[in-house]
């Protein structure tokens, strides 16, 4: 890594007031740190956030709950309010990582992941999110782990979270500060495809902070499975993973949320197709048209077309074990 | 900041490393691994990946088990660190340590340290009980000798005991 | 002398306490004055010649201190010979920053020499190398059309394959392939070089030989024989990477004569995908057979890559004219040159290769013929080695097919693929078998009884985690007739008694038995020295004679050794012995043989496969330790589940460079994927293979393990996969 500066302000505004174009806000680092020692981020100053008081879990006046940006992701998926209204979070959070990793990493951090794409990691080869306009080697190289959906011509990078793919499902909101003042951003705007930009991850604008990411009122807290298919039984990163939400009415489906990770750029949902399968029988019928649907778009690339069948494959399986599933957490 | 005069200067730091306090002047960059290892020789802490990727670099921080490699030394002011070196009681081993050893639970040995501070953890965590529940709470920590099935046996026996003698909780 | 033998007794190990209190310390561990650290800069491009390296911006930085490069460095060897180590393949040896030229993607180029590690390294992204870029090939099947006869040797040929296998009423031809594998030891590659205040050089380095460390660095840098002193009392994991010298033991070098000062060279671990690796095989298996399943004919095939500088080649073949009985067997094994590093012997190097061919193809013959896997590997039981037309010394494969069946309970097996659910998952049960040389080497030792009466053993051997600090102790416990806790092994030292390189499970056998010789005859010297000594011990029988407690005690009778010493003009007993193999192995063929069992539950939908359970039974002659041994075998099985569902280097033929250089993307197992494991030593007496009659167990648990996935992936799902890893695109239903 580069040298660096290093600060650690007490408060939100002290830590913006210290942001500027070649520093980077740190809290767990467990990314950051990483591509640092790559060479792939190099920043010159970090600021250490990790004294800001960000660490709360409290409840919103909607009745949703505002999670801190500083809030663990172990502690986080074990609170009682996350593991009794939002499993499904808590299911992805413990998907991720590992035990040691989930006590770094903040809640705030886990948004920012950058893609697990090998050359990207590789700053000795070219990569237009890292370098722009280098090239993508991976449209031509190897692909297997690469995105089927909503990819661009510059980049076919996938977002590693498991715990954004629950939260894209789970409607949540970024909360974030900036010299301009604070906004609130949906979750689904929140990250991006590549396009014509795929060194962008996220629409954060320079030197904005995640302070909080805000759950809307428990609506999914039974009937949830976040399923996550990966190369080894642990500590991988997703090759597919479905976050899965139902609300049942009697034996037909009265609400549906689906995100895919693994698939694209961003954790991948469709909200208009959702709204489509409201009402619809409760069936694997149902669920195989849903994933039908869900990838009808796909355009997988020399070495990933494995994944549309098991997105397919997925997509079923978590939406009839959410169908299942009474409310547990594990 | 390539320019040579650029490296920015040394900083005060002040942990407590297996219970003794240190009084430190470290550089930003430097990982609280490479603190532990290169200047307080405390070379117990293994440096396998240095990207999160093998666990070998567990230690306790306030009681939790991190990544060493990946937590930088400077963000650790005012911590409490447990290293595998501050385990035993003097020469009385940990009940994990001995468990390991009973269940010839590591090979080479490189990862042990990290295994052992990982189980330390999982006690403390107190969510591991079955043997799946073990297996997927030591997941973070990488055997290339395939010491696996004896680690796990190590940790079923000392669970307990530890669970029991709060064992598992940090040493300040 | 002790009632109860020591060996066969599941000690714990006896570098137990280091290891599990931080306290071993490890090649890149050792501190010294004035260290300082090496990083390496690497190559991007996998063939070309550096034109140019720009060193400037790293130098200028305060406490960088030297960039080494092929323009700067110290004098080295220039022909081949001063650089083939002890495991050197054939051809001409990498000589790292020798000259300009670029061999392959990852080469190290520049080393950087500063006062810190992550100043080293930051310096280490300043130095531009321009490289002119020449065209590559790194893809071993685009490339086959250039494959040659590997140099080494196969057995010749026997009966007429082709007539025979056009003839057999039952025929398999199949092929197999496998990945670039890299050993990724939990310690990277790391070399501590301390300048001492003569001038000679300690080093600890992470190596599977010390001597051929120290007779590397001796001979490439033209060094006296007594200024190089290598060390490696502790090595975390090696699997074969320490069998060669590796490059960051070179430049460490380089940087210690350079500067005069003490130099440490770790490599990261992206570093340790840029040296030796199990090779990408393809490989072809014909096999023929009657009616009943006899084999008549057996063709097994195998192509594996090299570097353009050296041949590198292990036994992937031989392994189908030797496990099972056949008059008609041909070999073939050819070797691709592309623009990569050479591969080098990893775990079970060859056998792990070459029986995923022969025991996933006898499975799809077991099917064709309608006869149980086992069954017909018991058909075609072969009690002589036909490669070599001797007998075995021993063989208790049978006893490993009987008692691993019965413990897995096989006989409840239902042949029909897909006939076994729960749930969402296929059950499958496969097995295969297995088998390693038992070879034993020249190997010396040392046994020193001092003053106090505790007794020294040394050999230059090394300890990779396979027990030898633990198991040489029983064997010399047992030999001097004196308890464990009254002797030390001391091991990991160039300057001992001459010891093989530690591989191919042939330490206990080698070194084992010089240790053996040497504490029987120094026990036997102790005696005489004490009937001479004490004249009314003359007519005592050797045996009532015992060194416990600091003393020498007969009956009832006490001498301090101090005195006996004393008597005898010396301040300890000394004797050093070399041993070799017994003329009585001549006639026969020695091997390790074993049957592994294996569950797998295949989830179709997910194409995710779980290794629930395994069974493996060996025959590994006598067990030195049950403990350790059992840790061996254990181990093999993760390294089998390893090869068969994740491991594989993800090499980018355009870049011509492996890309997932990295724990998180090149999977070794994580304790998770490992379902139950048992292990059974059946007993195998051999007092032909070596004086312990113990043939070593440090390969054979990984062998047969990969094809009995494969078999039990079949099994469950009725889909045979030949491809490795199986991984979830190729399970996926």
């Amino acid at each position: 890594m580069i040298p660096f500066a290093y600060s650690k302000p007490t408060d939100v505004a002290g830590a913006l007031q210290l942001a500027g174009p070649d520093s980077h806000f740190i809290a767990g680092g467990t990314n950051l740190l990483d591509l640092m020692k790559e060479n792939v981020a190099q920043p010159q100053r970090l600021i250490d956030i990790t004294g800001l008081p960000l660490r709360e879990v409290t409840a919103t006046a909607s009745g949703g709950l505002s999670i801190g940006a500083l809030v663990g992701n172990a502690e986080l998926a074990r609170h009682p309010r996350i593991e009794a209204d939002y499993p499904l979070l808590a299911q992805a959070i413990l998907a991720g990582a590992s035990p040691q990793l989930r006590n770094m990493a903040s809640s705030g951090g886990n948004l920012l992941q950058r893609t697990r794409c090998a050359y990207f990691y590789d700053s000795a080869v070219p990569c237009n999110k890292r370098a722009p306009g280098t090239g993508c080697p991976a449209r031509s190289g190897l692909n297997r782990n690469h995105a089927i959906l909503g990819a661009s011509q510059h980049c076919v990078a996938v977002h590693p979270s498991d715990m954004c793919v629950a939260l894209a499902a789970l409607e949540a909101t970024v909360q974030v500060q900036g010299p301009a003042g604070s906004r609130q951003i949906a979750f689904a705007d929140f990250h991006r495809l590549p396009g014509e930009q795929p060194e962008r991850d996220n629409t954060l604008a320079d030197n904005e902070l995640i302070t909080a990411i805000e759950l809307p009122a428990p609506r999914f807290a039974e009937h949830v499975h976040y399923l996550k298919v990966r190369d080894r039984a642990s500590y991988a990163f997703a090759l597919i993973s479905v976050a899965a939400a139902l609300r049942l009415e009697g034996e037909r489906i009265g609400e549906l949320r689906l995100a895919l990770g693994g698939v694209a750029h961003k954790p991948w949902r469709d909200p208009a197709l959702e709204a489509r399968f409201q009402g619809q029988p409760a069936t694997s019928a149902t669920y195989t048209q849903i994933a039908q649907a869900m990838l009808s778009g796909a355009q997988p690339l020399a070495h990933n077309a494995f994944k549309v069948t098991l997105a397919h494959n997925a997509i079923i399986r978590a939406l009839g074990q959410a169908q299942r599933r009474q409310g547990a957490t594990a | 900041m390539s320019d040579s005069d650029c490296i920015p200067a040394h900083q005060p730091l002040e942990l407590s490393i297996n219970g003794q306090r240190h009084q430190l002047q470290v550089a930003p960059w430097m990982t609280l691994l490479d603190l532990l290892r290169d200047q307080l020789d405390l070379t117990g802490s293994k440096k396998g990946c240095d990207h999160g990727q093998c666990g070998a670099c567990t230690v306790l921080r306030n009681g939790q088990r991190v990544n060493a490699c990946l937590t930088l030394a400077i963000m650790c002011d005012g911590d409490c660190i447990t290293t595998i070196e501050g385990l035993a009681d003097d020469e009385r081993l940990h009940p994990l340590q001995q468990a390991f050893i009973r269940h010839d639970a590591f090979q080479c040995g490189y990862c042990t340290p990290g295994q052992i501070c990982s189980a330390v953890a999982l006690a403390s965590e107190g969510r591991a009980l079955s043997r799946a529940e073990i297996q997927e709470g030591m997941s973070g920590n990488l055997c290339r000798c395939g010491a696996y099935g004896n680690i796990v046996a190590a940790v079923e026996e000392a669970l307990p005991q530890m669970i029991a003698s709060d064992q598992g909780g940090p040493r300040a | 002398m002790s009632a109860q033998a020591i060996s066969g007794q599941p000690l714990d190990r006896t570098d137990g306490p280091a290891k599990v209190t931080g306290k071993a310390r490890y090649a890149g561990e050792y501190p010294a004055e004035g260290l300082l650290y090496g990083s390496v800069v690497s190559s991007a491009v996998a063939h070309g010649r550096i034109r140019h390296i720009d060193c400037q911006a790293a130098l200028a930085l305060p406490g960088v201190i030297e960039v080494l490069h092929h323009g700067n460095r110290p004098p080295m060897a220039a022909d081949d010979e001063p650089y083939e180590d002890d495991d050197a393949a054939d051809g001409h040896p990498f000589r790292p920053l020798f000259n300009d030229r670029v061999l392959y993607s990852g080469q190290p180029v520049a080393l950087v020499i500063a006062e810190n590690l992550e100043l080293a390294r930051y310096a280490g992204s300043l130095v531009r190398v321009e490289i002119d870029a020449g065209s590559h090939q790194t893809d071993l099947c685009a490339a086959r059309d250039q494959g040659y006869d590997a140099p080494a040797e196969l057995p010749k040929p026997r009966g007429d394959f082709a007539e025979a296998f056009n003839a057999a009423p039952l025929r398999i031809d199949a092929q197999y392939s496998t990945p670039n594998e890299h050993h990724n030891p939990m310690e990277p590659h790391a070399s501590t070089v301390i300048v001492e205040a003569d001038g000679s050089l300690l080093i600890h380095d992470k190596t599977q030989g010390t001597q051929n460390s120290q007779a590397y660095v001796q001979e490439v840098f033209k060094l006296p024989k007594e200024q190089v002193r290598v060390c490696a009392a502790f090595v975390g994991g090696a699997f074969g990477s320490g069998l060669r010298p590796q490059y960051q033991l070179a430049l460490a070098v380089m940087g210690a004569l350079k500067l005069k000062r003490s130099v440490r060279v770790t490599l990261t671990r992206q570093q340790m995908f840029t040296f030796g690796y199990r090779p990408r095989t393809l490989q072809r298996l014909q096999l023929g057979a009657d009616a009943d399943g006899r084999l008549l004919a057996i063709r097994h095939e195998a192509t594996g890559q090299t570097s353009r500088f050296e041949d590198f080649s292990e036994h992937v073949v031989e392994w189908s004219g030797m496990l099972y009985r056949c008059d008609n067997v041909a070999m073939a094994y050819q070797l691709v040159p592309l623009d990569v590093y050479t591969p080098l012997d990893m775990r079970a190097p060859g056998a792990a290769l070459g029986l995923i061919g022969l025991e996933c193809a006898m499975d799809e013959l077991a099917e064709q013929v309608g006869l149980d896997p086992v069954a017909l590997r018991q058909v075609n039981f072969a009690d002589s080695n036909g490669n070599e037309g001797k007998p075995y010394s021993s063989k208790a494969l049978r006893e490993c097919y009987e008692q691993g069946a019965e413990r897995f309970g096989w006989e409840r097996r239902n042949p029909v693929p897909r006939s076994q659910q729960e749930g969402d998952e296929l059950i499958g049960w496969g097995m295969a078998g297995g088998v390693w040389e038992a070879m034993q080497m020249k190997a010396s030792a040392k046994a020193r009884l001092d003053a106090d009466g505790h007794l020294w053993v040394s050999s230059a051997t090394t300890d990779i985690g396979t027990g030898t600090y633990t198991v040489m102790t029983q064997i010399a416990a047992d030999a001097a007739g004196m308890a464990v806790e009254d002797i030390t092994f001391q091991l990991g030292d160039s300057s001992l008694p001459t010891a093989p390189l530690q591989g191919g499970s042939f330490t206990v056998s080698s070194v084992g038995s010089a240790v053996r010789q040497a504490c029987q005859v120094l026990r036997s010297k102790l005696v005489t020295l004490a009937q001479a000594r004490y004249p009314a011990l003359a007519g005592e029988p050797a045996d009532r004679f015992v060194v416990a407690d600091g003393q020498l005690q007969v009956g009832e009778r006490r001498f301090a050794f101090a005195d006996l010493l004393q008597g005898a003009g010396d301040d300890a007993l000394e004797v050093q012995i070399t041993a070799e193999p017994g003329a009585k192995r001549e006639g026969f063929a020695c091997a390790t043989h074993s049957a592994v069992f294996v569950e797998v539950r295949v989830d179709e939908a997910l194409g995710t496969l779980r290794v629930s359970r395994v069974v493996s039974a060996v025959a590994a002659g006598r067990v030195i330790n049950p403990k350790t041994a059992r840790s061996q075998i254990l181990g093999g099985v993760v390294w089998g589940v390893g090869m068969a569902l994740h491991e594989q280097a993800e090499v980018d033929h355009n870049l011509g460079r492996t890309m997932n250089h990295n724990l998180a993307e090149y999977h070794i197992p994580v304790n998770a994927d490992m379902g139950e494991v048992e292990v059974i030593f059946v007993d195998e007496p051999d007092d032909i293979v070596n004086e312990l009659g113990s043939k070593g167990v440090g390969e054979i648990g990984v062998v047969g393990v990969a094809a009995a996935v494969a078999n039990a992936l079949y099994h469950a799902t009725g889909r045979r996969v030949r491809d490795f890893p199986l991984t979830v695109d190729k399970i996926l239903g």
